[in-house]
């Protein structure tokens, strides 16, 4: 028997949700007050969770390190949400959501949770419609929808590509009508930086206010993390600035498992890097797929402007290896492609490390005005970026990173294995296997906060009734107090030679080589014997000025870079273990004779599941087996 | 590769919200134009740590100029010289080599400096906590397609509805008002059929509570020239219409309780 106990309920796919929410305990609705939870994080699965809980009566307290919940990095989600709605007659359906969402995972998911999500999918758009979320309409007023990579149905509703800034506020002003009603305390500018458990289970956490320094704790209940995900370990990404995985590393230091670290999605359509000085890679939707097409010169080291190279001396390569889906396969297949031409010396651009997409068709089929009423605000942000007129000439675009898919395990009730404490949204592992289709982490974070986490939290609470949360002068929260402050000290009195932005970048790099695109084992050791030289560096030698007791940027980052330190570590153990290529995590040892990501189902059909065993020795790798009743396990083709 | 520039930068520092603050210079040496302009910030902090100097602080975080979190004064302007943009989406080649740039946080009473560019925006936060926001608990929608919406309404919503909350409104504002701000976030909501029945509550709440923290507006229109998102002034028109409606329409609804 595993330690790891899914709870997936019994019975037939299709109806193991809507039985378990009978099955599940209640907690009747005035008792609700008598229950208080911690939410940490204001993204699309921290706001919809702590505004859900707070008015179903639960007393909330919500914090974030941004200085309002609003600028959670959902905001910069473009593309779309995509739901099971069948609005648009072509034949999509709940199982059809499901279906595609495990096979684009590649069939490393868990198909009781995908197949709620896929339920669930309708009740979002419904939700969000009646908070006001300016859905595009067609002129009859009614939802538009478009067709996003992994899919032959158009299930994807949008706001122009805005879709992630018009959900989150949506989820915040759910968010700040219940701050106004006084059921959510809200803590902005405060990161959490310790999760406690008392008698193993959690009870609260510890954080630090970012702008006077101060060190506090806090307790309840239940505690949920939805703190996003890790992208920011290869520095360069299309994350935000301030995405990290402290919280969820932190919590694994308390003893929840880390599941499935190396699978992580390298979007397709990113802007290429222009230099060393870069801090983030800048997203093009994926939504753009619909009407760009992607091509590079067939000849190597062709320098000529895009316009001055004749159609018989262009490669649409993804058109011609697959002709089904083309320009539209799952993001981790268009990027491997797009990384194959490059380094066949293909590559366009100053620094030869961009495909075209062109939207010269397009625009000469649909009109300009068409295409600047779809993608307006893309081009626009293009050019700004990089002084081209896409209207003009073709983007230049490359891969970079986007989404991990791995994240805290949880099981069916989004739980860890820490009792009370709960991940949602990208911090868990859940949903999306080893590849999250366009349009579906959306879906994902939303329906963990709105519909998932208000029914099973109750099922926890509900044997509870009558318990007060552990006090905060309990031993165990001056311990963690007391750990935060040594660190914070340590930090300041290092006073090295190089900045932690430095380390940060320099780790980036050997992630991105050894654990990147493409894995080979010769590379994973690679990385497995650099990065603790690195990290040995690290902490003998970074800066961090100024004080505690102030707002003081270099410091909080030094605790964040510290964590990436230990998590790039197991992603390079978890992608070393996982002997197969599946989605995201390619290794070159294992591909298909075209090249395509060859799955061993027999030996990893599996979730890889890490328990923290101390700072000094090694996490113990854990398996959650996957079974498939209800797909048939095939090798994904797209052609 | 790109050309590099050497600019000189006049920088506010401010060690805390109730200590004086300064003006200081920085030499910005071999910036590629490509670079973006907090990326050139970035360049800076990283030299001046490395020389064991406090870094500037400046608040960023997707430099994608939608999260709103970044906004500094850039020679006197609201994100600086490129409209319609966000400062983490002005790019250097916007400057010329040998430019001396001033950098300051937003000035506005009611945003108080947290520490050198980084101000406290929370005010806003309390304007939508007043009223922005349609009451619909999770799971109460109705089927989304229920109520057709004329394209035109939804886009013109959406217009609205696009606002980053960045407060470049407010510092660009002789007056501190924050009106833009608040007409976007009132009429986003107010132009829906969801939204028609708090509309009144809705507007009276928020802009009263507007005016709590903020300036009155005199129509100047220097919100709109500094807005990343180009937010039309004609909403704020709209709001000071509902606004008065609201005036009536609220005691009207009161009397009929």
């Amino acid at each position: 028997m595993s330690l790891l106990d899914s709870k997936v309920p019994e019975g037939d796919l299709a109806e193991k949700w809507t039985n378990h929410k009978f099955d599940m305990k209640l907690v009747n609705p005035n008792n609700k007050r008598r229950f208080s939870i911690i939410v940490v994080g204001t993204g699309l699965a921290g706001a919809s969770a702590a505004a859900s809980l707070a008015e179903l009566g639960y007393k909330v307290k919500a914090f974030t390190h941004h200085d309002s919940p609003r600028r959670a990095h959902s905001i910069a989600a473009q593309g779309g949400i995509n739901a099971a709605k069948n609005y648009t007659n072509d034949g999509d359906s709940v199982h059809r959501l499901f279906y595609d969402t495990i096979k684009g995972g590649d069939y490393r998911s868990r198909e009781a949770n995908v197949h709620r999500l896929a339920e669930v999918s309708v009740n979002i758009i419904d939700q969000a419609t009646a908070q006001g979320v300016p859905f595009a309409r067609e002129y009859g007023g009614l939802l538009d929808n478009r067709s996003f990579g992994g899919a032959q149905v158009s299930r994807t509703f949008y706001a122009r590509g805005q879709t992630g800034q018009q959900l989150l506020l949506g989820a915040y002003s759910a968010l700040m009508r219940q701050v106004g009603l006084g059921t959510i305390d809200l803590y902005p500018r405060q990161e959490m930086l310790e999760v406690v458990k008392k008698d193993d289970e959690a009870c609260g956490i510890v954080v630090r206010d970012l702008v006077s320094g101060e060190v506090s704790s806090h307790s309840a209940h239940a505690v949920v993390l939805a703190t996003g995900g890790y992208g920011n370990v290869y520095f360069l990404s299309t994350n935000a600035m301030m995405c990290n995985v402290t919280a969820a590393w932190r919590a694994h230091r308390e003893g929840a498992f880390f599941a499935n670290p190396c699978y992580t999605q390298i979007h397709p359509t990113c802007i290429p890097a222009s230099d060393d000085f870069q801090c983030k890679l800048t997203l093009m939707s994926e939504s753009l797929r619909n009407d760009g097409r992607i091509w590079v010169p067939t000849a190597t080291d062709d320098q000529r402007p895009a316009g001055d190279i004749p159609e018989s001396e262009r490669d649409y390569y993804l058109e011609r290896k697959y002709p089904a889906f083309g320009n539209l396969v799952p993001r981790d297949v268009a990027s491997r492609n797009a990384k194959t031409v490059v380094d066949e010396g293909r590559g366009i651009g100053p620094l030869k490390n961009g495909v075209f997409l062109d939207f010269a068709e397009a625009t000469a089929r649909d009109g300009e005005d068409a295409i600047r009423s779809k993608y307006g605000n893309l081009f626009d942000m293009y050019e700004r970026i990089t002084g081209e007129n896409p209207y003009e000439r073709p983007m230049r675009i490359y891969p970079a990173t986007h989404y991990t898919m791995g994240g805290l395990w949880v099981d069916y009730h989004l739980m860890t294995t820490v009792p009370g404490l709960y991940a949602l949204g990208e911090a868990n592992f859940s949903d999306h296997g080893a590849n999250r289709l366009g349009a579906s982490a959306l879906m994902q974070g939303l329906a963990d906060g709105y519909f998932v986490l208000p029914y099973t939290i109750g099922n926890f609470l509900a044997p509870r009734l009558g318990q007060d949360p552990v006090s905060t002068s309990d031993p165990v929260f001056a311990r963690a107090e007391a750990a935060v402050e040594d660190r914070t000290k340590k930090w300041l009195s290092t006073k090295g030679t190089k900045s932690v932005d430095h380390y940060h970048r320099e780790l980036g790099k050997m992630v991105w080589d050894g654990i990147g695109m493409a894995r080979n084992r010769a590379g994973l050791e690679q990385a497995l014997s650099d990065i603790p030289e690195l990290e040995k560096e690290f902490h003998a030698n970074v800066i961090v000025p100024g004080s505690a007791a102030t707002l003081n940027q270099s410091l909080e980052k030094a605790g964040r870079v510290d964590d990436f330190f230990g998590l790039a570590k197991l992603m390079a153990r978890d992608a070393l273990e996982r002997e197969e290529s599946c989605g995201g995590h390619f290794r070159d040892e294992h591909q298909t004779e075209e090249g395509e990501a060859k799955r061993d189902d027999e030996n990893f059909s599996h979730v890889a599941a890490w328990e923290f065993n101390g700072p000094d020795t090694a996490q113990t790798r854990h398996r959650e087996e996957l079974e498939f009743e209800n797909v048939e396990l095939t090798q994904r083709s797209y052609k | 590769m790109s050309n590099s520039m050497n600019l000189t930068l006049k920088v506010w520092r401010q060690d805390g919200p109730s200590e004086n603050g300064r003006f200081e210079t920085y030499e910005a040496h071999g910036i590629s134009e490509d670079a973006s302009f907090l990326e050139m910030l970035d360049i800076v902090n990283e030299r001046l740590t490395e020389d064991g100097k406090d870094p500037i602080t400046f608040e960023s975080d997707c430099r994608e100029g939608i999260c709103g979190t970044c906004g500094v004064m850039i020679n006197g302007r609201a994100h600086g010289p490129q409209f319609g943009t966000a400062t983490c989406q002005l790019h250097m080649r916007k400057f010329a080599d040998g430019d001396e740039i001033v950098i300051e946080p937003w000035r506005a009473t009611s945003f108080p400096i947290v520490r050198d560019l980084a101000v406290d925006r929370s005010p806003l936060d309390a304007i939508i906590a007043s009223g922005g926001y349609i009451s619909v608990n999770t799971g109460a929608g109705p089927d989304a397609n229920l109520i057709p919406i004329p394209k035109e309404v939804s886009d013109t919503a959406m217009d609205a509805a696009a606002c980053i909350g960045c407060g470049a409104c407010v510092a660009a504002c002789p007056n501190s008002a924050a009106q833009l701000f608040t007409a976007a976030k009132v009429m986003h909501l107010n132009l829906l059929p969801q939204g028609q029945s708090e509309r009144w509550t809705r507007t009276e709440a928020m802009v009263e509570t507007m005016e709590e923290f903020f300036g009155s507006c005199t129509n100047h229109g220097e919100c709109h020239a500094a807005c990343p998102k180009e937010i039309s002034l004609d909403f704020i028109a709209w709001m000071n219409k509902d606004y008065i409606k609201s005036k009536v329409k609220n005691r009207k609804l009161a009397s009929q309780t």
